[in-house]
Formats: C-alpha cells, structure tokens, sequence
C-alpha cells in the first residue's frame, strides 16, 4: 500500500513537472504570437502583412496544443483558453524575450531568429521525446519553425547589408535585445525533471546550434556582437517587465470583462 | 510579379467604330479580355479604377479587424480572425497584381490611395467597437461582399474573373464564420445577446450601403454592363442580399433595424422579396467624401504603416542590388 502510493505520488511529480513544462513553452509561444500579430496591417509591405501573421499562427497554433496537453494532463477541468487568458502575471513563465515590444522591423526580426534559432534544435529533438504527444507536436512545428529562422534570417541580413540607416538599426537590435537571450537556455527543477526522463533535451546541449545559426546569420549581416555585462533574467520566474502588464491587459480584456462567457 | 513586365504594355489601339465593334462582339460573344489584347482606353481605365478599389478596400478593411486580433476572446476565435485578416490581405495582393496587367504598378495605387486620390469601399470608415463587430463584419460585410463579386467571376476581363474564384470562396468562408461568431453570441448570456444587437444596429444600413448608388444616380453602371464587367445592377444586387439575410437575423433572433421591412410576395416578378425603408444617402455620400468616423484614422494607419516601413524597403532594394552587382562581376 505504501509502495502503491509512493509510486502515484512519484507519477504525480513527473506529470506537475511536465505541466509546467508545458506551460512554459506555451506561453513562450503565444506570447511572442501576440507581440508579431501586433503588426498584422500595419507591415512595412504588403508580403510582410502576409507573412507576419502567418508566423503569428503558427506560434499560437503551437501554443494551443501544450496548453490543451497541459489540460489534459492536469485534468481538473480547466482548458487552453484558462490556461491562456486567466492566470495572474505572476504565473506566465514565458522568458523576457519573447515578451520585448515589437519597436521597429528589425527589431522583431531579431527578436524571431533569436528565438527560432533556439527552437528549431529543441523540436528536432522533441520529435524524439519519450512523450509521443510532445513528440507529434515536435513533428508539426519543426517545419513551421524551420521557415521563420530563414525568413528572419535572411531580413536580419538584408537590413544589417542594406543600407546604411538599416545597419545601424539592425545593430542597435542585437545592442538592446542580447541581454534576454541567455534565459532561453535556463532551466528549473521541472525542466531538469522532464530531461532526465527523456521528455525533452537540456537547453544547454542546444547552445552549440543556437550558436551556428546565429553566427552564420551575423556574419552575413556585418553585425557586431555587442558585450553583454549582464543578462537579464525573471521570466521563467514570472518577473516580467513593465510592458508585459499591457500586453495582458489587451489579452485577457474579454475574458476579465465578461467572466464565464463561453465564445 | 508575373505581370510587371506588362506594366506600361500598349494595348492601346485607334478606337474606329470597326474596333469598338469588334470588341464588343468579343463580349457579347462571352470571350476574355487577355491582357495583351487591345482594348478600349474607356474599358481599362474602368477596370483599373474597380480592381484597384476592390484591391485598397481588402488592404484597409484589414484594419477595423484587426483592431481586435490581439483581443480576441479565446484562442480558437484569435486565429480564425488572423487567418482571415491575412486571407483579406492576400486579396489584395491577387488584386493589385491583376491591376499590374493593365499597365499601372503597385507603387502608384499605392499612391494613389494614401493620397487620397483612390477610393475603398466606405463601409471600413465605420469603428469596431466591439468584439461583435467581427461577427457583424463577416457576416454582413463579407456577405455583401460575395453578393458583389460572384458575378465578377464572369466578369469579360480575365486575370480579374480568375482572381475573384479564389476570392470568393475564402469570403464565403468568411461569411460562414462570422455568422457563426453572432450565432454563438445569440446563444451565450443577455449582454453577449446585447453585444450582438448593438452590432446588428450598427452594420446593417452601412452594409446595404455597400452596393452603392440606387440604379438612377449609379454614374458607372450602363458602361459597364454592356461591356460585362458588372452583370447586375446596385440595386438588384442589394435585393438578393437582402432576401438572403432577412431570415439569417430571424433564425439567430436578431432584429434588423428597418421597421418598414416586409416581405412583398410580388416583388422580383412575383417570386418574392422584402421591401424595406428608405436608405441615408446624405450618410453614405458624407462618409464617400471623407467624413465618417474613421476615414482619417484609416488613411493615417495605412500612411504611417508606408512611411515607417519606407527603410525597410529601401534595405531590401540597396541589398539585392549589392548582391546583384556581385554575381555580375562574379559572372
């Protein structure tokens, strides 16, 4: 008996473990979703009012699925939209860079690769996992994320070989928003839970790709990597920055001022 | 853009009375007009004005919906809606390069719009105020929409009818969903209810709008029916929609707000149809000529969306020509 319960409740870690692992990714996914939907209409191009929320759907429609894994799993009822649209600030877990405002094209554009670039070796990866739903979830954004590092990639290389005014708007991106890549390589206690059990790989084994991919890409744009005294960290804490309050507050508006409506 | 190189083409001929005969026995024998055939200056510049107008009204209505992308209430409505925003977008993408084949280039409609100059459909100078609005917008708008532009389908200039297929089947969709998105506020509690009358009340009159001028002030339309670019009037137009979405409201418990509709049984040769009031023209012209709630908002969005990205572009042309020039000294 006392086996029998030790043993649900070792199960019942690997599943809190997991959960949070999920949500993490999740709102990584819906909140950078949100920040490139912001531009839909309002492009430097007609392509670009195309291919922005295109990449914005593809964000959510991934964040969609670990939500409603994560649900599932949790299994007390609550759903994607909960997990979504009703949780305090504290509670989001997604990393500070994919919560940085939209400031001009070359800044999103960075902000894109930089995140891509890390997600492309976790999904391959993740196709691998021990978790078959993580790893059909993998199989679908995999191909999804292998277009934004080339769309990315290869504005971040037109804008920092373009022009002269582009350059140095390129590289006063890479200036403000180097500081927040380091977090997404951390990881907490649930993390190293779910890579010990296969679930997903270390973020620190992606580096060395992460790294490929944006070197290759710098050297391309003439970009300078800028000295970083200091990397910012809190997200995965659920310290955000200031501007992340307005981009809940415009998120959850429906779902705080008509609580309970079903849409 | 496939079509570029034709920007500039001369499809003008000397337009004897023999050509102008022959090209309308092109039409009334139900032939596409191609591009390169000639044509008459009075046709292009017909289907230059329209294409382009569909083509702005798709680039400007992406922004009264997309006011609520980022508040969209669930994640399920949140990427139906980016979908569809980005779908409009695409139309209007079809749409200029089917205007790039009668000799103008992007960049000038482009021009042309934020200048002023060009028009775009009025009914996105009205505000969305609310979530219901989407629902409204798909519903009637986009349902106007299909009204207007299946006949273009057959329409005599070709790259426009084989634009508009597409084109209406993802409106058609989009009509779907948006009534669907008032179905599901019919359904939900009384200020869900409310949220979708008040949209209703708002949406309905600029809708009938939208097929323009009655038959006796229509300035364009006789042209344009001998010549098969349009194949039925504003006004019959605007009847079918309104046959079609009176018992729409009925069935989700919405009331139009038109108390003199009624359904006449000897209307449209005795099949039927509704009558219905009379029609703000003073509303539709002041909002035509600039005056709507949003009209400056719109223009001002699409202008700043222009000029900001104005060194974007630049990059990617300083770029390509880089590049161009060294595989040209590699060569």
């Amino acid at each position: 008996m006392a086996a029998a319960s030790q043993s649900a409740n070792l199960a019942g870690s690997a599943d809190a473990a997991l959960i949070a692992t999920l949500i993490q990714l999740a709102d990584d996914h819906l909140i950078l979703g949100h920040r490139v939907s912001e531009w839909c209409g309002h492009a430097p191009m007609l392509e670009e009012d195309l291919s922005l929320p295109n990449m914005a759907l593809d964000l959510i429609g991934q964040a969609r699925h670990l939500y409603a894994y994560a649900a599932e799993k949790e299994g007390s009822g609550r759903t994607e939209d909960d997990l979504a649209y009703l949780r305090p600030d504290r509670q989001y877990r997604n990393c500070l860079l994919v919560e940085r405002p939209n400031t001009d094209f070359a800044h999103t554009m960075l902000r894109q690769l930089y995140f891509a670039a890390f997600m492309h070796p976790f999904w391959r990866e993740a196709v691998n996992s021990t978790d078959d739903t993580l790893a059909a979830i993998a199989g679908k954004a995999i191909k999804e994320i292998s277009y934004h590092i080339r769309h990315a990639g290869e504005w971040v290389v037109r804008l920092g070989d373009g022009t002269a005014e582009s350059a140095a708007r390129m590289q006063a991106a890479v200036e403000s928003l180097h500081c927040y890549t380091d977090e997404l390589f951390s990881c907490d206690d649930n993390r190293r839970a779910c890579v010990q059990a296969g679930v997903v790989a270390d973020g620190e084994a992606l580096r060395a790709d992460w790294d490929e991919t944006i070197n290759a890409v710098f050297a391309k744009a003439n970009i300078v990597l800028p000295e970083v005294p200091f990397h910012q960290y809190g997200g995965r804490q659920g310290q955000h920055t200031e501007d992340f309050g307005f981009l809940l507050a415009e998120l959850q508006y429906m779902q705080r001022a008509y609580p309970g409506a079903a849409w | 853009m496939y079509s570029q190189g034709l920007i500039g083409a001369n499809t003008q001929a000397e337009e004897t009375q023999e050509f102008l005969d022959a090209f309308q026995a092109r039409i009334d024998a139900e032939e596409k007009i191609e591009p390169n055939d000639p044509m008459p200056e009075a046709y292009r510049r017909t289907l230059v004005r329209m294409i382009s107008q569909h083509a702005h009204s798709e680039i400007v209505g992406m922004l009264p919906e997309g006011n609520w992308i980022t508040r969209a209430p669930s994640l399920r409505r949140k990427v139906a809606l980016l979908a569809k925003v980005q779908d409009e977008g695409g139309h209007g993408l079809y749409l200029y390069s089917a205007a790039e084949t009668l000799g103008v280039s992007r960049e000038q409609l482009t021009e042309d719009l934020l200048s002023g100059k060009a028009k775009y459909s009025s009914i996105f100078n009205y505000p969305t105020p609310t979530w219901a609005d989407i629902g409204a917008i798909g519903w009637l708008v986009d349902g106007a929409a299909i009204m207007n532009q299946v006949p273009l389908c057959r329409c005599s200039y070709g790259p426009y009818a084989r634009a508009m297929v597409r084109v209406c089947k993802e409106e058609s969709f989009h009509q779907r969903q948006g009534y669907e998105l008032m179905k599901s506020l019919t359904e939900g509690t009384p200020e869900q209810k409310d949220l979708a009358q008040d949209a209703l009340n708002r949406w309905w009159w600029p809708s009938i709008m939208m097929f323009g001028p009655s038959d006796t002030d229509s300035l364009h339309s006789d042209q344009s029916m001998a010549w098969k670019i349009k194949r039925f009037s504003n006004d019959e137009l605007r009847q079918s929609f309104i046959d079609a979405t009176v018992p729409q409201a009925e069935l989700i418990g919405l009331t139009l707000p038109d108390p003199d509709l009624k359904w006449n049984p000897d209307k449209n040769k005795g099949k039927g149809g509704y009558d219905f009031g009379p029609i703000d023209w003073d509303e539709f012209w002041r909002v035509v000529k600039g005056h709507g709630m949003m009209n400056k908002d719109r223009l001002a969005a699409r202008k700043k969306a222009w000029d900001d990205g104005a060194w974007v572009r630049e990059a990617a042309v300083a770029h390509a020509k880089k590049h161009a020039n060294e595989a040209a000294e590699a060569a």
